[in-house]
């Protein structure tokens, strides 16, 4: 088991199994044709990422560097936790930026009975050392566990 | 974050529950960058991204309802992106049952939604709200409350406002309470360049390549860019606008990038020169073998790589008023060359509402029409959004709507030979 700390955005404490990009998730891209059509398993639709795509992101632990895409993205991941259609935690290698910040927050005041812990600068080392499957478990400090 | 006392009334609810959650989500989203503050928004209109009633997108329209029931609409009146339909775009039956039963059947209770929340007027429908005709144009110095990437980043470098990459519905709270948190493109420190670029191309470079190029080597960096000026020169006239925005807009989607500054044309390039780059700046040099190698790296996801394009879309961003007269010109004398009097393929132009209007007048307007083009106001993102559009052979001379979409991207001269049948 391997400990890092990050930084809190949206506190919250889950366990749930890794999903890995090690290049920028675009929120709009890989949620869109999932919500559009009620994909229950909520499979990842962006073909330009081939680490992600066809994979449930529903639940899982979501372990990417940043965000990227169009700037409707914060309000796409605020979609996806309000159907509770969301990631079980989002966890970034670098600090996290305006659009997935965004998403973050507004999910974490706006939407009631729904926990997506989201902890960034995790360091590069994180996200070269977790894999696919990984059990992750967030603490509520920011701590992440990866086993 | 340290508020003033009227803030933090706000925050404590004072005025209301809603008032104190939109005051709380702006808080924790500057804090996550570490501002220390709020400053006022100082623009007189603001824009906000989200323009389609997309069913799928009901939660954005159930938090705009809660803000309208309590009455915390923005004192800001505002244009909004372009809308994603036009019975003028071509659509088979199929795909037209999907946009209106499928996609977008919230659109007209958004719009309903929008003109309660302070929509400028009904036309005020695009991503180039900045446009004379429009008339949402910031001055230098006003801080924003932006979300559209090309917007924003036209705002920043072009008309010298200051404006984050925020997120749709950031836009609308910030001008709800009327601040915006301190930091990043706000700051003096966050407008400093982290990258010089060198533009050593031996002709004008296509502004949406130059911003691809760029985009993708700076992310969310702010590049100064040099040696642009030799072929777009030092005013800033309707030709170098038109220029910025689409190299913009390419920088923008991409990269993520906000801001840029072209020595001797933009603004704060003019006032501050090299002052603006930062000590340890990178260096990018793009020459016509760069540009070359940007175009030639795009990967083509059509099903049949070699398939007959069946749609061309010009104009994301929304074109200008002087891009569509001299677009006419341009089909014209493509058109006569090759011998076909109109384009061999159905092809959109889009601008704005208002844009459109003032074209209208004009005596080009007439002209392009009998080159078989078709303005529309529409977004041409939106169109591509449909599942049934994705898998047809679209071709475009936008790079942001070649990043977002399956469309094929060619140069804006490639696009007019192939369109007015050409070699």
């Amino acid at each position: 088991m391997k400990r890092f700390q990050g930084r809190v955005i949206t506190p919250g404490e889950v366990t749930a199994p890794a999903v890995v990009t090690k290049q920028g998730f675009n929120t709009l891209a890989s949620f869109q044709m999932a919500l559009q059509f009620g994909d229950k398993e909520v499979k990842c639709g962006d073909q330009s990422n081939q680490e992600l795509y066809g994979k449930s992101l529903l639940g899982k632990a979501l372990c990417l560097p940043q965000t990227i895409g169009s700037t409707t993205g914060g309000l796409v991941l605020y979609c996806a936790c309000s159907m509770k259609k969301n990631p079980a935690c989002m966890l970034f290698a670098n600090p996290i930026d305006s659009l997935a910040a965004a998403g973050a927050v507004l999910a974490d005041v706006w939407v009631d009975g729904v926990s997506m812990p989201v902890v960034d600068s995790l360091g590069q080392e994180f996200l070269d050392y977790v894999q696919d499957g990984m059990s992750i478990k967030v603490l509520p400090d920011g701590v992440v566990e990866v086993e | 974050m340290i508020l003033t006392k009227e803030q933090q009334a706000i925050l404590d609810g004072e005025q209301g529950e809603t008032l104190a959650k939109v005051m709380k989500t702006l808080v924790m989203y500057g804090e996550a960058f570490g501002a220390e503050k709020l400053v006022p928004i100082t623009s007189e209109y603001n824009h906000l991204v989200t323009s389609f009633g997309l069913k799928v997108m009901s939660p954005v329209y159930d938090l705009m309802q809660q803000l309208l029931d309590a009455d915390v609409c923005s004192g800001q009146k505002f244009s909004v992106d372009p809308r994603p339909i036009d019975k003028n775009v071509p659509a088979n039956f199929l795909q037209n049952l999907v946009f209106n039963k499928f996609m977008y059947t919230k659109q007209d209770f958004y719009e309903a939604q929008l003109e309660r929340l302070g929509l400028m007027n009904d036309q005020a429908f695009t991503c180039t709200c900045y446009m004379d005709q429009v008339g949402n144009k910031p001055k230098k110095g006003d801080v924003l409350s932006w979300a559209e990437s090309s917007a924003v980043v036209y705002a920043n470098s072009v008309l010298g406002a200051r404006c984050n990459r925020n997120s749709g519905i950031i836009d609308i709270m910030g001008s709800i309470v009327g601040y915006v948190p301190y930091f990043g493109l706000l700051t003096d420190e966050g407008r400093k360049a982290t990258w010089v670029v060198r533009v050593c191309t031996t002709k004008k470079p296509e502004a949406q390549l130059l911003g691809s190029a760029i985009g993708m080597k700076v992310m969310e960096d702010v590049p100064y860019v040099i040696g642009l000026d030799q072929w777009i020169g030092t005013e800033l006239n309707e030709d170098a606008c038109a220029y910025l925005k689409d190299f913009g807009a390419a920088t923008a989607s991409n990269g993520a990038v906000g801001l840029y500054h072209i020595e001797r044309l933009t603004p704060e390039a003019v006032e501050q020169g090299s002052t603006l780059i930062a000590e340890d700046a990178k260096e990018y040099i793009i020459d016509d073998a760069e540009l070359a190698r940007v175009q030639q790296n795009y990967p083509v996801i059509w099903k049949n790589p070699e398939a007959k394009p069946k749609l061309c879309f010009v104009g994301c961003p929304h074109l200008s008023l002087s891009q569509l007269k001299t677009w006419t010109v341009q089909l014209e004398e493509a058109l006569a060359k090759n011998g076909k009097k109109k384009v061999v393929l159905p092809t959109v132009f889009t601008a704005a509402p208002a844009v459109l209007e003032s074209f209208a007048k004009t005596e080009y307007a007439e002209r392009l029409k009998a080159t078989g083009v078709i303005t529309s106001y529409i977004c041409p993102l939106m169109y591509m959004n449909n599942p049934l559009c994705k898998k047809m052979p679209v071709i475009t001379s936008s790079n942001k709507l070649r990043t977002y979409t399956s469309a094929r991207y060619y140069t804006d001269g490639e696009i007019l030979s192939i369109i007015t049948g050409g070699k």
